[in-house]
């Protein structure tokens, strides 16, 4: 095959074919592309303020190491004025996070930024290692996720930083977009696609600048710009549910690259139909680790207050008031809009002891809560006793 | 040159596993070899005795004579260079598993014509998982 040209300077061997469009593109064009979207993203979704700390939750891995490059070069290029800080998380998982973070350490060298580690026995006094001693290998995740989310949060008010950034990309949303919907659950289905998630006053803000980017050129753009990045699965239960997810958008993807941002909008839009979009939800709902907790509030005005689940939800007037942004920055819904759906009562065992879901806090560790105690401590509890049979 | 079939057929039931000596010295240009630098990463490693670059000879012609291309590479690695036995990590339903990308010189190997590209003496060709986390 004679070598491609580039489809944008004209000149240069192309070495990328995107998938969202099939350009093709050579190193230099694609790195200005790619970056150039991630700062459309960022502006049009109104992501950050000048002046603002935010902290890019890092794990080593190839999409926060990305993100962290990329959120470094657009500030410094777009005068963002960001304060920029690396917040890392140790489970606790010997030969798992001891060698990712080790490349987290050398990120925040490379990068000139500052580095906090919050590791799970300091703030739970439990290992992920202690943890599986204790409870197997089945259901681990479960804890994980509970903590690790809860770990970031507190990590930046421990640094008085207010938002977290995370490196999750399209395939991580499709995905996610794509368990919720099998699995019937349409309210975290629209959590999980907006953007920003979080940021009430009391409570750290979350979002994903990636949201819209291809783990493809994700770790393209890493390739080529030789960054420095660690790659590792769990040694601990891979997620069963999760995998075949993944393996089912790879393989859409092998046949209709376009696909993953066609989910991800599709997701986007049947998150504006859902009657009780990112509703009644607190921190704990976030067991995913990915997509949004409906404490995502107070950003625009309350007229979007949609239809409560009776069963499981009541939602004080402070709390309803989300706002999902789309790729071109308008805000999504206006009440009229809204199509309400027959809402189907929630199945009775899924979410736990049946309370009603105020936002609080916490009883034990004063974490914001829609029940009297969060659920990283009710699993603490569970732990502590040594009973760890509990289902959430 | 294509080798005739019951040649071919006799070589690989007497020695599944050393077909590539066999190749090797049959006369004529099936003799000619190839230098390849192969990579794994993006948590690959893990199935390449943690080994992130290998330096490979194969022979210029697959078994039916044709030039080398990215398929015969696959079935190779998998057959001599992989020792651990999750295949499926790497290959399935005989093609490499989506999720993993390949790079031709630091090209997309779509630009390239994908398991078609015919290898060359030097050529650099990586594989990057995109399934791993961080």
């Amino acid at each position: 095959m004679p070598p491609t040209t580039c489809v944008r300077c004209q000149a240069n061997k192309a070495v990328v074919k995107r998938p969202k469009n099939h350009h093709k593109l050579c190193r230099e064009c694609f790195i200005t592309v790619f970056e150039d979207e991630v700062h459309h993203t960022i502006i049009s979704s109104k992501l950050f303020y000048p002046g603002e700390k935010v902290a890019i939750g890092a794990s080593g891995g190839k999409d926060s190491t990305v993100l962290a490059s990329v959120l470094k070069t657009l500030n410094e290029r777009h005068k963002y004025e960001l304060d920029l800080v690396l917040l890392s998380i140790d489970e606790g998982i010997k030969g798992y996070r001891d060698d990712s973070l080790e490349t987290v350490k050398r990120n925040a060298v490379q990068y000139d930024m500052p580095l906090k580690i919050v590791g799970y026995d300091e703030l739970y006094g439990w290992t992920m290692d202690q943890v599986v001693e204790t409870i197997g290998k089945k259901g681990n995740c479960t804890y994980c996720g509970v903590f690790r989310r809860q770990a970031l949060d507190r990590g930046a008010k421990t640094l008085g930083i207010k938002h977290v950034v995370t490196g999750h990309n399209a395939d991580d949303v499709a995905e996610t977009v794509l368990m919720n919907l099998l699995r019937g659950d349409l309210p975290r289905l629209s959590r999980s696609t907006s953007i920003v998630t979080g940021g009430s006053l009391n409570d750290v803000k979350r979002s994903k600048p990636l949201k819209y980017a291809y783990e493809k050129e994700i770790v393209l753009y890493a390739h080529h710009k030789k960054l420095d990045y660690f790659s590792t699965e769990c040694i601990y239960s891979p997620e069963a549910f999760r995998g075949t997810a993944r393996s089912l958008i790879k393989n859409l993807e092998k046949v209709r690259p376009s696909a993953i941002l066609d989910i991800v909008r599709s997701g986007e839009d049947m998150a504006r139909l859902t009657p009780d979009k990112g509703q009644g939800a607190c921190a704990c709902d976030e067991i995913e680790g990915m997509g949004g907790c409906g404490s995502a509030n107070a950003r625009t005005p309350g007229n979007e207050i949609t239809q409560v689940e009776a069963s499981t939800t009541e939602q004080p007037t402070d709390n309803g008031l989300e706002t999902e942004i789309t790729s071109n920055g308008t805000p999504k819904v206006n009440e009229d809009e809204v199509v309400k759906l027959p809402v189907r009562q929630r199945r009775s065992k899924e979410p736990g002891p049946v309370q009603l879901q105020t936002l609080g806090k916490c009883v034990k560790c004063g974490y914001m809560s829609s029940q009297a105690m969060c659920q990283a401590c009710t699993l603490l509890e569970s732990l502590n006793k040594n009973r760890p049979e509990i289902s959430i | 040159m294509p080798l005739p079939p019951t040649l071919d057929l006799r070589e690989q039931s007497q020695s599944a596993g050393s077909s590539l000596i066999a190749m090797a010295s049959t006369p004529d240009d099936a003799t000619a070899h190839l230098s390849l630098d192969v990579e794994f990463s993006g948590g690959l490693e893990m199935l390449f005795s943690d080994q992130r670059r290998h330096s490979l000879t194969l022979p210029a012609k697959d078994k039916d004579g044709n030039p080398s291309n990215i398929a015969y590479l696959i079935h190779h690695l998998c057959e001599n260079v992989m020792k651990d036995t999750r295949k499926e990590l790497f290959v399935l339903q005989e093609h490499l598993r989506p999720g993993i990308l390949v790079l031709i010189n630091d090209a997309d190997w779509e630009l390239e014509g994908e398991e078609e590209y015919e290898l060359k003496s030097g050529d650099n060709i990586l594989f990057v998982s995109t399934l791993h986390g961080g």
